[in-house]
Parts: structure tokens; C-alpha cells; sequence
């Protein structure tokens, strides 16, 4: 696999579907593993993937994610239909949610799944249009 | 320390992942907000909680740990159990409460690592 061309994954997200939230981080997780990149590596993509895709599933109406799987690094990105953030700083403090009580009792709504994707990434891009929806774009390096 | 040691150590139930009982725990982590566990559990550890919904064999999975507690008599949900046979995720349950469950795992060398 050169640098340039790579593998495409994509799934489609749904609002509220706790049934499948985690298989496309899964699939993308196992992927990473059958191609041999580095576990510390895999697991930044995976819980990046994992924050990305719940953030669809439960703030957003539906959504996409693709990750494209390069030799040096890969690519997630996550669009979405939904509400949109009103403020993007806000969203991004350690603590800030709007997850509302019922999705707070699963465990869900912590407000610390953005600072984990910048956290775990080596870019992190976010827009977002109020009442359109949400697009991030996310690098980790191999 | 094994999953398997630990097990028997503190009388825990083995409710699925019965293949990687011979994983080592590398250390543990005790949270029931799951974005905390994602962002502060290390690789390798066994999770402490009193969640019991499915999510928590994603989280589980993704984060790379090797066991789930679930504490204080609390009861797997059918899909969770059903998950993490599928994934082959350690889940074990116990009455005892959570706090209770990191003590002894302490008093056996299992720290915050
Ligand atoms: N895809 C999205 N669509 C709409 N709002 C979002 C989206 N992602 C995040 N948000 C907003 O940003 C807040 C913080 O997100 P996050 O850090 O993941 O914490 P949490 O999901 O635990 O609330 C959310 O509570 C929500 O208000
Ligand atoms: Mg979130």
C-alpha cells in the first residue's frame, strides 16, 4: 500500500441506535488489526471513531463515517443531518453536555468525547451549521 | 495477575469471554461515565462498573481492555451478554459493591496503572 491509495470504509449512523453504536468502530478497529498497524495507534482511531460515531448516534439525526486507511495514517471522517453546534468552543470544555437524563444514565453525556478526539488525533478539524449538521475531520499518523 | 486469578480471588462469575481468562491485567479503572473510561483507562485493564447496558462491550472492545466487573449485583443485559460472547470480551459480575471490588483488586497488586 502506497501512501496515496488506501481502503474506504464507510457506514451509515442512525440517531438513537444504541444496538449498533460501536460497529463501525469495530469494523474499522479490526481492519486497522488484519492490516497490522501499531495497537497504541489502533486505539487512538478507535476511540476516536467510537466518540465521533456516539456523538452522531446521539446529538444528530443521521450521519456517515468513513475512514480511509492509508499506509502512514488514517482519515475519519464524520458528517452528519442534525441540530448542529451553536458553539464550538463550548462544546469542545471537558465537561460540556446536552445529553439529556435518560442517555445520562447509560453513562453517556460525560461531555469529555470531543477533548478525547482532539486528544487522541493529530488533526482535528470541526464545523458545524446550526440546524444542518456537523462534519469532523480527523488525522492519526501510523 | 490473570483474568483467571483474579476470578477466583474474589468468587467472581463469569458470564462471557471464557477463551481470554488467560489474558494479564495490566492494571484497573473504575468509572460508570463511558467517555471517561475511553479517554482515561489504559490498555490492558480490567473495568470496574455498575453499568450493564451493551455499550459497555463497545467501550470495552475499543479501549482495549481485558475485563469488564460488573459490580454490586447488578444484572447484564440479555444483548449485552449476547455482545460480548460475540466480541469475546471478558464480562464477570459479582455482589459485591464496586468499592469493594477495587479494594480487593488493590490488596492484590491490581493498581491505577
Ligand atoms: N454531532 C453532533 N451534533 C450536534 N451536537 C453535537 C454533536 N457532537 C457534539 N455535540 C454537542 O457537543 C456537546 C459535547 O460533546 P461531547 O464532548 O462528545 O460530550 P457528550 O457527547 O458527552 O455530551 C454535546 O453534548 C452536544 O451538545
Ligand atoms: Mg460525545
Amino acid at each position: 500500500m502506497s501512501a496515496e491509495s488506501g481502503i474506504e470504509l464507510e457506514f451509515v449512523l442512525e440517531s438513537a441506535d444504541f444496538n449498533g453504536a460501536g460497529e463501525a468502530s469495530s469494523k474499522i478497529k479490526r481492519t486497522l488489526q488484519q492490516l497490522g498497524v501499531r495497537p497504541d495507534i489502533i486505539r487512538r482511531i478507535a476511540i476516536s471513531a467510537y466518540e465521533a460515531e456516539m456523538n452522531v448516534i446521539i446529538h444528530a439525526s443521521r450521519g456517515v463515517i468513513k475512514a480511509g486507511i492509508h499506509s502512514d495514517r488514517t482519515e475519519l471522517v464524520v458528517e452528519d443531518e442534525g441540530p448542529g453546534i451553536a458553539d464550538i468552543g463550548l462544546a469542545m470544555q471537558e465537561g460540556f453536555s446536552t445529553a439529556p437524563d435518560h442517555i445520562r444514565e447509560m453513562g453517556f453525556g460525560a461531555g469529555m468525547g470531543l477533548p478525547n478526539m482532539a486528544r487522541c488525533t493529530d488533526k482535528f478539524d470541526i464545523k458545524s451549521e446550526k440546524n444542518v449538521g456537523t462534519k469532523l475531520r480527523m488525522v492519526i499518523y501510523h | 495477575m490473570t483474568i483467571q486469578e483474579i476470578v477466583k480471588a474474589l468468587s467472581l462469575k463469569v458470564i462471557a469471554g471464557q477463551s481470554n481468562l488467560d489474558k494479564v491485567v495490566s492494571g484497573g479503572y473504575a468509572s460508570d461515565l463511558l467517555s471517561n473510561v475511553m479517554g482515561q483507562a489504559n490498555a490492558g485493564n480490567i473495568w470496574v462498573t455498575m453499568q450493564g447496558h451493551q455499550n459497555i462491550v463497545a467501550v470495552a472492545l475499543l479501549a482495549g481492555l481485558t475485563a469488564i466487573v460488573i459490580a454490586g449485583g447488578v444484572e447484564p443485559d440479555p444483548e449485552a451478554v449476547r455482545k460480548a460472547e460475540t466480541e469475546e470480551i471478558v464480562m464477570l459480575t459479582t455482589t459485591l459493591s464496586a468499592y469493594e471490588v477495587v479494594g480487593r483488586l488493590y490488596q492484590l497488586g491490581i493498581t491505577g496503572e
